[in-house]
């Protein structure tokens, strides 16, 4: 479904990604691990043509992605949920929800698109009273599950999420891990997850992959990823200091 | 030896080469904007709301503005005027100043103060909150649905808020005329009227519309180019103001020079 072959990217003389590969199977839930400044959000804005790779080539669905022509259509497959949930903070919840669904190519109805954003909001476990609401006015928790309703709004068949529990409590971070497990499996949809959360590698993953350096150090079913014997991949998942990544002390 | 010549040289051509890659990039920005605003899809209710931030909100501030400097300039021009026996002409040179001058440079100035600022903060923030690249996972392209309403609403109603602010510029020297200095109203009035060309008018008109696109653009392109964090978000807001005002003040001389002196 998606698929990375040698992709390079430098912002001035700092190279970040270093020959990229990667390749992430139809309904299948990949997590990429590693850490700070390894070039994990670099590469998922690679992948949504955020960012332009300086070498290499990214498929998704087999097209390449610099040749897509409808730009809007190639996007429609995708939903994102971002680290700090990304809100438009001028707009009430529901608004936030079906914003996809009020312009461009799946423009719907005002009453259809508001009806289809409660019933998200309901499968992330939030009331219609939350609707109106505008995103300044709810917690942390309750962006990230809005966060998470905008992402599925449109029934994507490609879901991204960027650091999902990040800045939540350990009980939040469990909700929206299982939400995230339970909205993967019941769309069929194909999942790259960036995280340094271990919790939600396994609550989330299928396949784990590590970014160390700008390469895939590590890739594996989430099932093999505690036998395996990379001295790094271990390092990182057991949070130790000691190892062959470099800390800063 | 050599480096003590080279060194200047190269920091000065440095400093050259940066600054105009900076007016390529606006020119640009401008150029897409404008490309934008002319082609769909057209986001109305963006356009709506941009209407009413950068011009009807800024009504109480350009009124007050106005009515102060008008009634300031007929105390200066009646002072001045008296010099010389000339305090009868306190109606002619409030109109003509206000009108070619004062009103659309104060109303463009007060723009940069209130609509360039606010943009910069709201897009800088949209920016560093990664909002910006939610709208393009929206599919929905960020020139278009922020910058084009804001840019095309600037072009259209800061020409409005020139007009009303030169009306109750003049307004604010008839009545500090008619109330202190002993000027009848009807022939303050008249004398007015009488001597206001419509080239005036259209010269103030013009300016608030170019004003009015450098304020909302240079608010937008300083936000969307905006660091990282807080600290990035305030640099985008002071070059945003700091750069509006600078260029609202050279376009206001170049404007005057092609309306006035050929």
């Amino acid at each position: 479904m998606i698929s990375l072959e040698n992709v390079h990217k430098a912002f001035g003389s700092k190279e970040i990604l270093r020959g990229v590969d990667l390749h992430v199977a139809r309904g299948e839930s990949c997590v990429i691990i590693g850490g700070s400044g390894t070039g994990k959000s670099v590469m998922l804005k690679c992948i949504l043509g955020l960012i332009k790779p300086d070498q290499g080539t990214i498929k998704v669905g087999g097209e390449d992605i610099t040749a897509t022509g409808d730009r809007d259509a190639f996007l429609a497959r995708f939903g994102m949920l971002f680290q700090g949930a990304a809100l438009f903070d001028s707009l009430p919840v529901w608004q936030n929800v079906a914003f996809r669904l009020l312009r461009g190519s799946l423009k719907r109805p005002k009453a259809e698109a508001r009806e289809i954003a409660i019933e998200k909001l309901r499968r992330v476990g939030l009331g219609p009273d939350v609707a109106d609401l505008f995103p300044a006015e709810l917690s942390g928790g309750m962006q990230k599950r809005v966060g998470l309703a905008r992402a599925i709004a449109a029934d994507p068949e490609i879901i991204f999420f960027d650091e999902p529990t990040t800045g939540l409590d350990p009980i939040m971070a469990g909700v929206i891990n299982e939400l995230i497990r339970e909205i993967v499996v019941e769309m069929g949809a194909t999942a790259v997850t960036i995280t340094h959360d271990m919790t939600s590698v396994r609550a989330i993953a299928d396949k784990v992959a590590m970014l160390h350096r700008g390469k895939i150090r590590w890739f594996g079913p989430v099932a093999e990823m505690d036998s395996a014997d990379d001295p790094y991949l271990k390092q990182f998942i057991t949070g130790s200091a000691e190892g062959p990544i470099e800390t800063l002390r | 030896m050599t480096a003590l010549v080279t060194r200047p040289l190269a920091a000065l051509g440095a400093t050259v080469l940066a600054a105009l890659a900076s007016v390529g990039r606006v020119a640009l920005f401008a150029l897409s904007a404008f490309r934008h605003i002319l082609t769909p899809p057209f986001y109305g209710r963006e356009f709506l709301h941009a209407l009413m931030t950068v011009g009807y909100l800024s009504l109480p501030v350009v009124g007050l503005t106005a009515i102060f400097t008008g009634g300031a300039l007929a105390l200066q021009i009646y002072a001045g005027g008296s010099r010389f026996s000339a305090e009868q002409v306190v109606p002619q040179i409030v109109a003509l100043g206000v009108v070619r001058e004062l009103g659309p440079v104060m109303v463009g100035l007060m723009m940069a103060a209130r609509v360039t600022s606010s943009i910069a903060a709201e897009i800088a923030t949209m920016k560093v909150t990664e909002q910006i690249d939610a709208l393009v996972t929206l599919s929905t392209d960020p020139m278009k649905y922020l910058t084009a309403p804001r840019v095309f609403a600037g072009l259209v109603t800061v020409p409005l808020l020139v007009a009303v602010g030169d009306t109750i510029g003049v307004f604010g020297g008839w009545f500090v005329s008619t109330q202190s200095l002993g000027f009848n109203a009807a022939t303050y009035l008249k004398n007015t009227v009488d001597f206001l060309e419509a080239s005036d008018i259209i010269s103030s008109l013009v300016k608030g519309a170019a004003f009015g696109v450098i304020a909302t653009l240079m608010g937008c392109y300083f936000g969307m180019n905006s660091g990282r964090g807080a600290q990035g978000v305030g640099r985008a807001t002071k070059s945003s103001v700091v750069a509006a005002a600078v260029l609202i003040l050279a376009a206001n001389f170049l404007l005057t020079q092609a309306f006035f002196t050929t």
